[in-house]
């Protein structure tokens, strides 16, 4: 027996999943209230002593335990660039892929209102881009100068032209501010470089972040860094992606989350082009990539997921599931202002766990497609030319399905079905043929917590307890 | 003709639905050679790419490059967009199959006159040499080395 617990400290539930390392096995899975105002640690213990009593742990014997949050509002960054399609979109990426949560992003040259904002904003670190190196200095300049005399106090992370560095480090410190500096987000127009100041974010997140958020005591638990918990979910990804040494991989693939506050992709997948002849526009995409839909989270966006399928639509589809919505007196305008009202609200009879679906199926719909590239056929003189801007997904081999709507919810295969290719938009790039999964034991967070120490098993795990799920494609 | 402050880099690309590239990749080697910082884009480029990137590297000069006799309607509305995006500076130079290739042959004058009129610096016909535009943008620039 080699028990390990991995704990992830979220903004509604502090949930801990036990496993044994040495059988590959998950031993079971509790969670409680997240209790971070007072002292995280109550909810965390409450969270323990389910697991004793439910799963029959032994404390004594845990070996290890590792943690992630999401709690407190999670990493909060604002990004600022120069122009929104280049620097700014880079610092976005950066952001996100180093798991945090986007406040705002701003290009150009902010004004006092934008200060303001950024102040009122609380965020956690300023991410401060723009120009390419030895390109645009003014702008990041003067940007560095309305953030010197600001009040904000946080961390600034300077990763724009490498040209103006200095200056703006000089100036942001004389002013008092934290100053920490990497290589440019985009040095060139053809380099997205992203890897060096998520580098930094992740340690700066443990140094400071952890401590502002009331998490040491909860360090101190686990003996060790507590890291964002998108960072988990998407080191999870890359290990089943990817493999490790002993160990294959299951090859590319999308992680398709939605939650009740966002929706969240993951993919991990080489670029490449739809056609040889295909011409590529925009900036060049990585191959591990994240994004967040913060208008996308079945609770509290249901009324904006309800808008975008239609009344009539919505009805049509939860038909489908539930024939005999008709004989209930459902009103579905009523039922989605409630669930927005109620984030937390786990249903239990079969309408609303219809419902649900409906709303799951839209969200990953969408998702996918802001995530996926696009082609488009322009008409030349010479003919046909085919355009493609974004990621393109259609080969993806696997796609994963995670969420509380997975655990659940009925018939959550449907909502991986929504994330695939239709030829209803045969211009967005969603997987054509993938092998599909559902994280039935909501697990890919911890996978993510031991992928770093124990890859092997960590890896074997996933693959033993993903559920393979029959969808027509 | 010069810049404030010569930055000595470079916005190369083909402009509209024109798929032909090969002209920017050799403007790119040519310029690079020189010892210039270029933006290559490619092509089917919208003009706002241009525009784009010419800020973010803080460009002398976007050289457009069209090869399918389009030129003139693709470039009507770039130095616009440069003024709008405080780059009225910038030096705007097209070259390639700007014009029908009769055109350019028997009316250089008039397409030259169409180019300068839409706001660009200089045009150059399909005949031009990669070392000529290299030649001719330093000259613009009061580079001499």
């Amino acid at each position: 027996m080699s028990v390990y617990l991995l704990v992830d400290f979220g903004s509604t539930y502090t949930k801990i999943l036990a496993v044994d390392l040495a059988e590959e096995s998950i031993l079971g899975r509790a969670q409680s209230p997240t209790t971070i105002e007072t002292d995280v640690t109550i909810g965390l213990n409450k969270a323990l002593a389910e697991l004793v009593d439910t799963c029959g742990v032994d404390l004594d014997r845990v070996e290890g335990k590792y943690a992630s949050s999401s709690a407190a509002g999670g990493l909060k960054m604002v990004a600022i660039g120069l122009v929104p399609e280049l620097t700014l979109e880079a610092a976005r990426r950066a952001c996100l892929g180093a798991g945090a949560k986007l406040v705002s992003g701003y290009g150009f040259e902010i004004d006092k209102e934008i200060v303001e904002a950024i102040e009122a904003a609380r965020c956690d670190i300023i991410l401060l881009c723009g120009g390419t190196d030895g390109g645009d200095k003014k702008t990041i300049t003067h940007n560095a100068r309305m953030l010197a005399h600001s009040a904000v106090d946080c961390p600034i992370l300077v990763a724009g032209n490498r040209a103006a560095a200095d200056t703006v480090k000089e100036v942001l410190e004389k002013h008092g501010k934290k100053v920490y500096k990497a290589g440019n987000v985009l040095p060139s127009l053809e380099t997205v470089e992203v890897e060096p100041a998520q580098e930094l974010i992740r340690e700066i997140f443990i140094a400071h972040i952890t401590h502002a958020k009331g998490l040491d005591k909860a360090a101190d638990f686990i003996g060790g860094p507590i890291i964002p918990t998108p960072r988990a979910s998407l080191q999870a990804a890359a290990l089943l992606a990817d493999g490790t040494e002993g160990e294959q991989g299951i090859g590319s693939l999308l992680v398709v989350e939605v939650g009740g506050a966002t929706t969240n992709i993951h993919s991990v997948m080489e670029q490449s082009l739809v056609t040889p002849q295909t011409v590529l526009r925009g900036l060049p995409e990585s191959r591990v990539k994240r994004t967040v839909e913060g208008d996308l989270g079945i609770r509290y966006n249901a009324p904006t997921i309800y808008g975008f399928v239609g009344k009539d639509a919505f009805l049509q589809r939860l038909r489908e599931l539930y024939p005999a919505v008709d004989e209930q007196a459902f009103d579905p305008d009523a039922h989605i202002d409630h669930l927005s009202r109620n984030v937390g609200h786990t249903p239990t009879e079969e309408l609303e766990l219809a419902a649900d679906i409906v709303l799951a199926r839209s969200a990953a719909s969408i998702a996918v497609e802001r995530h996926a590239g696009t082609v488009k056929q322009e008409f030349s003189v010479m003919g046909e030319i085919l355009v493609q801007r974004g990621k393109n997904l259609l080969d993806a081999e696997n796609v994963i399905g995670t969420g509380g709507i997975f655990r659940y919810g009925l018939h959550p295969e449907t909502v991986l079905q929504a994330a695939l290719f239709s030829p209803e938009t045969p211009w967005s790039l969603k997987p054509r043929a993938p092998k599909t999964f559902i994280d039935r034991d909501y697990m890919l967070y911890g996978i993510g917590l031991l992928a770093t120490n124990h890859p092997v098993q960590a890896l074997r795990i996933a693959k033993r307890y993903l559920k393979p799920s029959e969808i027509d494609s | 003709m010069s810049k404030r402050q010569v930055n000595k880099s470079v916005v190369i690309g083909t402009i509209g639905a024109d798929a032909h590239m090969i002209g920017g990749w050799v403007l790119e080697k040519a310029f690079k050679a020189a010892g210039f910082t270029v933006a290559f884009l490619g092509a089917v480029v919208p003009q706002q790419e241009f525009i784009n990137a010419a800020i973010e590297i803080d460009a002398d000069a976007i050289l457009v490059s069209s090869m399918y006799g389009m030129g003139v309607l693709d470039c009507e509305g770039l130095r616009q967009k440069c003024i709008e995006a405080g780059l009225d500076d910038i030096i705007l130079y097209a070259g390639g199959t700007v014009a029908a290739p009769l055109e350019i042959e028997k009316n250089w004058p008039e397409v030259e006159r169409r180019f300068k009129e839409l706001g660009f610096d200089r045009v150059f016909p399909n005949t031009c040499t990669a070392e000529e535009a290299v030649a001719t943008l330093k000259a613009d620039l009061g580079i001499t080395d």
